[in-house]
């Protein structure tokens, strides 16, 4: 019954059934960043797939979080090429606020905007934006907060919940805006033990329904088990990529060898 | 015996003058709210200017401007301002130029206070707003600013009732304000205590009323900090 309703918010997001995994949605060319003298970036180049679920693993200051934040320009990168949907985000004359409208983002420490209620904080964006009527935008953010059990905390402060409530009210205030890609930049990082396993089920269901993902996660298991590709980042590049079986199970590289055995 | 036949002087001072008082109240009332709201709005903008971190040029200038602005008020005497501003504009009515000489005073204060506020606001909320889709200005007026503003409230409420408070000083250009409407019972009576504890009393209750309702109003923002 969840994942027929959320089946449902998939479907109307993309106003059809999801395509075939293979379509390009996302793909970066050669990014280089740096943060001061600090070569952050050294040239990434990567495809994300509809439909795909990417994890980016790596030791910290590998620059896979960095990578994450430049897919929707949070972090602007010197050079490179990232094109969504056919459109080069670095081209001077895009209106990037309409895109990022189309790339959902979680942040590792949530981010809500604890002046607002937890409907407001879902319905915010669509009304501004998408130019929802305000019972359009509560329709939508009930079915969400059904779909993420937290239907009783409609009407809370974000101070009031816990770590997981939180996160998964991120996620729902996220999916809201109906993107065609969801970003994840260590969503659990900053929960409690007790509290990720509930965060990676919203996450698990959202990969079953065919939304695209990229995350930047230390949670290997789930990485196993969720991603169709993972990325193996260290020093700014991608040193390694392919499914779950290949990166954890028969790693090519050196680096990752020493990753993996340090983290599994 | 000698103290309630003061108490009896006071209130027959009040009872012949309390007109002058009045007058001098409403026009230190008017002052100050004027005040506030200019001061307020240019330090609003100043604020925006100084923290704005556009590479466009006439932005940077502004960034700069209001920077040198803002020490140069800060550092020197409202007295002198408002004496330069009084002298400079001879066209100008002598309340214009109070108003002119309070705002401009305050903008530099109020923009200090606003620019922290600001900054207090943590840097994740304005990437989770503009991840969504929302542009610089909307960011700023749903997320930033009304986050800001209940920072600073109390800080803002405190340089309110400085500014009351120094509209005292418009009494020295000859603006007939609550200080000035005391100087005058002052010479009629021959009494310089008395008047000047009535101005006190007056002023203290302004300022308390104030104070009362900016605490009224943080209670009613920090509704959504119930844990």
């Amino acid at each position: 019954m969840l994942d027929s309703a959320m089946k449902n918010q998939t479907n109307q997001a993309a106003g059809m059934s999801y395509p075939e995994k293979g379509e390009v949605l996302l793909s970066v060319r050669n990014l280089q960043k740096h943060f001061g003298k600090l070569h952050v970036l050294r040239g990434v180049s990567e495809e994300i797939r509809k439909g795909e679920v990417v994890f980016v693993i790596g030791p910290s200051g590998s620059g896979k979080s960095t990578f994450l934040r430049c897919l929707n320009l949070l972090e602007k990168p010197e050079s490179g090429s990232i094109v969504f949907e056919g459109n080069e985000l670095l081209a001077d004359d895009i209106n990037l606020d309409k895109h990022r409208q189309k790339i959902g983002m979680v942040f590792q420490h949530f981010n809500l905007f604890p002046h607002k209620t937890v409907l407001e904080n879902i319905t915010l964006a669509p009304i501004k934006l998408l130019g929802l009527s305000a019972a359009e935008a509560e329709d939508r953010a009930d079915k969400l907060l059904e779909q993420i059990g937290l239907t009783e905390k409609k009407h809370a402060y974000p101070n009031t919940l816990s770590g997981g409530q939180k996160q998964r009210i991120a996620i729902a205030r996220a999916l809201a805006m109906q993107p065609d890609v969801m970003l994840f930049d260590e969503p659990t990082s900053a929960l409690d033990p007790e509290m990720v396993g509930d965060v990676l089920k919203l996450m698990q269901e959202l990969a079953n329904d065919g939304m695209t993902m990229v995350i930047v996660s230390h949670e290997m298991g789930f990485a196993k088990n969720a991603a169709d590709r993972v990325l193996f980042m260290d020093e700014g590049v991608i040193i390694e990529s392919g499914t779950p079986a290949e990166v954890f199970d028969n790693p090519k590289e050196e680096r990752t060898k020493n990753f993996l055995s340090k983290v599994l | 015996m000698l103290f309630i036949q003061g108490i009896t002087d006071f209130i027959q001072m009040i009872a012949k003058y309390y007109p002058y008082f009045l007058k001098g109240t409403g026009n230190t009332l008017l002052l100050s709210f004027l005040a506030t709201l200019l001061g307020f709005a240019i330090g609003m903008m100043l604020a925006l200017f100084r923290i704005n971190s556009s590479k466009n040029f006439l932005l940077k200038l502004m960034r700069m401007l209001s920077g040198v602005y803002i020490e140069i008020i800060r550092g020197t005497p409202l007295l002198v301002q408002l004496l330069l501003i009084f002298s400079s504009f001879k066209d100008m009515s002598r309340y214009t130029a109070g108003v002119i000489a309070l705002s401009l005073n305050s903008a530099a204060y109020v923009a200090e206070i606003v620019r922290a506020g600001i900054q207090s606001v943590d840097r994740g909320q304005t990437e989770a707003a503009r991840s969504l889709g929302m542009s610089s200005l909307m960011t700023y007026q749903e997320i930033i600013l009304p986050q800001a503003i209940k920072n600073i409230l109390p800080a803002l409420g405190n340089e309110f009732i400085v500014l009351i408070k120094e509209t005292a000083i418009v009494s020295m250009v000859g603006i007939a304000d609550l200080m000035y409407s005391a100087g005058i019972v002052q010479s009629k009576t021959y009494q310089p205590i008395p008047p000047l504890m009535m101005a006190m009393i007056i002023y203290l209750i302004l300022t308390l009323t104030l104070s009362k309702g900016m605490k009224t109003a943080e209670r009613r923002l920090h509704r959504g900090d119930v844990r």
